[in-house]
């Protein structure tokens, strides 16, 4: 008895958590995928009618907005954070003086919820009475600033929030791995007179390799479910012109009783997680397998 | 223990008791739980009450209903749907469809529902010839407010035509003032639209173009027209309007900052919390043109098993549309009653004004539900029209794209 327990332990401890992934992870994702190729409106149906709500997603021009706004935003808030708290850390890691309190002033945005920073940025934002407003009052009529308010613009205020919300933490990731460079492989580049730019770009960021990785990863899926930020700084607005696919996905489902409707949506941003989480994957788990 | 154990059997013996003996019970979900309207239902809450029956409130808060509606998706998907639920419009007879909702036809039969109700909101109340909800109250959504010192200081008189409002917001511009208070959110920028439709093409197009969603009348140049006029009004909002919450929107006209704002008679709570006079400091006009809007709130009665949730049911849909309580309710809400034969002696003028119109457009037939308030039309078509609607005033799209717009989102929301 004490014998199989111990070797059925693990399966035994782990089987309540794996059914319920099981279930309400992968169940509820073939559900999804079931009503997303049904007529369901206020309840879900489940006579299938082939792929009518991809057409009718793919002919919609707010869900065009939806993805193209997934795309600058989630292009531009990965490159930008990654940038900003590579430099970051790079700067933090001169040894200079009180570190540790510069480096919790630049993680302290991540302890705020995104609705705070929506919020906090939609006032800093509004032309009539943040930045604009302000310089205005500086004695420059002329200076324009509204973004927030400019349907071709609005998209990139929430870039700038959620840069400003995630760089610290992309710092912080960047600065462990900086610390886990083996100082013996710099000092024998200083004492061979390389220039510190040169120890930078050709030995201490390729080591860190896994680290953007894991900061790609951890961004990535931040842009892709991004949902609050928008409703907290742009409500979707002007018009629609800040939607991005998780809010379009909520209005259907949640205001516009079109449930089928929304879970082709659903389906389509899994597949683009997917196409981001996959080759990750498989390259992990090539690496392991060598 | 002992006396835990006692305490625990004479509780499970009241409530069993209680469930035996109970008079009429009603669940009621609802999403009125602001100040004013969380008092309109209260008033409702006693007078069930006083009849002996038993109250239970599911209030639901957040995102205008939405949060509700989840809840109540839950509540039928699991066969114990609530009593009453606040449903309004088309949504009615959407849940009627899935099969959920209640005959309470004896009702409205005895209380003669069909006698005291506007044909055109007694037909939101009727799902396939048998009555399914009661009706507690009608908004007007064409309404136009204005600060009334702001208007006697530019000379300008209330506007009957758009003409005339283009012509007094040119005059209010160039003195300074921001013509048009709004609020850039997609149902309010929606509000505002179908105003413009009702006064450019009358109510025989407004029944067309967004009520049957006539493809003819979509694309007509009425329709062009319509678009033209909002760039128009576009140019007499501030620039700052982005986001905007309504209330803040007529509290700029309060103020003076801004001269007008096109809103619901919701609007009127907001001037009347802050002191303001109707007539004196504010006035009301329905927007140009002819015809009235209305947003009627009811309450949708679901199929409930048990003879006291029946009678429940019952003596709810009576209390609701009886006089006593649909005027009460309406004094606290800033609507009128549904029913035509409530004296309105205790009303403002607004609300005289809207009662003695709507009687006038339902006798000629021009008494129509608003669509940007889930009046008209089902979820997914409204929603189309007023992503066309708000991508359009909040872009440069020209009037011609947007018709065409229009024509292909309504084509695709089926």
């Amino acid at each position: 008895m004490s014998e199989w327990l111990e070797n059925h332990l693990p399966k035994v401890v782990l089987a309540p958590s794996f059914i319920a992934v099981l279930i309400f992870v992968y169940g509820f994702i073939g559900w999804t995928a079931w009503v997303s190729l049904t007529r369901s409106k206020l309840l879900p149906k489940y006579e299938i009618k082939g792929f009518m709500q991809y057409e009718r997603l793919f002919d919609s021009p707010r869900w065009d907005t939806a993805i193209n706004n997934l795309y600058i935003f989630g292009a531009l808030f990965i490159a930008i954070a990654m940038v900003l708290g590579l430099l970051l850390a790079i700067l933090l890691d001169q040894k200079i003086r009180v570190e540790g309190a510069i480096r919790t002033i630049y993680l302290y945005p991540m302890a705020l919820s995104m609705i705070v920073t929506g919020t906090a940025w939609k006032w800093i934002l509004n032309p009539g009475l943040g930045i604009e407003s302000m310089v205005q009052g500086w004695g420059f009529p002329n200076f324009e600033f509204d973004w927030l308010v400019n349907p071709d613009y609005a998209i990139y205020t929430i870039v700038m929030a959620a840069i400003w919300q995630s760089s610290g933490f992309v710092m912080a990731l960047f600065l462990a791995g900086l610390r886990s460079v083996d100082g013996e492989i710099i000092k024998a580049a200083q004492v061979d007179g390389i220039p510190t730019w040169r120890i930078y770009t050709a030995i201490i960021i390729p080591s860190m390799a896994p680290i953007f990785l894991s900061a790609f990863i951890v961004l990535a899926h931040l842009a892709i479910k991004s949902f609050d930020l928008v409703i907290a700084l742009t409500g979707g607005g002007p018009g629609y012109a800040t939607d991005l696919p998780a809010t379009y996905m909520y209005a259907m489902a949640f205001s516009r009783g079109d449930i089928g409707q929304a879970a082709s949506s659903a389906m389509i941003m899994m597949l683009v997680v997917f196409a981001i989480v996959v080759p990750y994957l498989y390259s992990e788990l090539r690496a392991k397998n060598d | 223990m002992k006396s835990i154990a006692l305490a625990t059997a004479s509780t499970l013996a009241v409530m069993a008791g209680s469930s035996v003996l109970a008079g009429p019970q009603a669940e009621v979900l609802h999403w009125w739980t602001s100040g004013g309207e969380a008092k309109s239902v209260a008033v409702l809450q006693e007078e069930f009450a006083s009849n002996g029956g038993t109250w239970t409130d599911m209030p639901v808060a957040g995102g205008g209903g939405d949060a509700a509606m989840t809840a109540l998706r839950a509540r039928v998907l699991s066969g114990n749907a609530p009593t009453a639920v606040q449903l309004k419009g088309p949504a009615i007879q959407e849940w009627y469809e899935e099969g959920v909702l209640a005959d309470i036809s004896s009702v409205a039969e005895a209380e003669g529902w069909a006698e005291v109700l506007p044909a055109s909101i007694a037909g939101h109340m009727m799902c396939e010839g048998a009555w399914c909800a009661a009706p507690v109250n009608v908004h007007r959504v064409d309404w136009i407010w204005a600060n009334a010192d702001v208007l006697a200081a530019n000379g300008i008189e209330m506007p009957t035509t758009w003409d005339e409002f283009n012509a007094a917001a040119e005059k209010l511009q160039a003195a300074g003032v921001i013509p048009l208070a709004h609020g850039g959110q997609a149902w309010q920028d929606a509000t505002v639209f179908e105003t413009v439709v009702l006064g450019i093409g009358g109510p025989e197009f407004f029944q067309k173009a967004l009520v049957d969603l006539d493809t003819d009348a979509l694309t007509s140049d009425t329709m062009v027209q319509v678009f033209d006029q909002m760039r128009t009004l576009r140019g007499y909002v501030d620039e700052n309007f982005s986001g905007r919450d309504w209330n803040l929107a007529t509290a700029m006209v309060m103020n003076g900052e801004a001269a007008f704002q096109i809103m619901g008679d919701w609007a009127k709570g907001e001037f009347l919390a802050a002191g303001k006079k109707p007539g004196e400091d504010f006035l009301c006009a329905s927007t140009p043109g002819d015809g009235y809007l209305y947003n009627v709130d009811s309450f949708a009665m679901f199929d409930v098993d048990g003879d006291d949730k029946k009678a429940g049911q019952d003596l709810l849909a009576k209390l609701i549309v009886a006089p006593n309580f649909q005027k009460v309710f309406n004094l606290n809400k800033g609507s009128i009653p549904a029913r035509t034969d409530v004296a309105l002696d205790d009303f403002d003028i607004c609300a005289n004004l809207s009662a003695e119109d709507m009687g006038a457009t339902s006798d000629a037939g021009s008494l129509l539900p608003s669509y940007a308030h889930g009046m008209a039309l089902r979820g997914a078509q409204s929603g189309a029209i007023t992503d066309v609607v708000t991508a359009h005033f909040n872009s440069d799209m020209s009037s011609a794209d947007a018709v065409q717009q229009l024509a292909d989102a309504v084509a695709n929301s089926y």
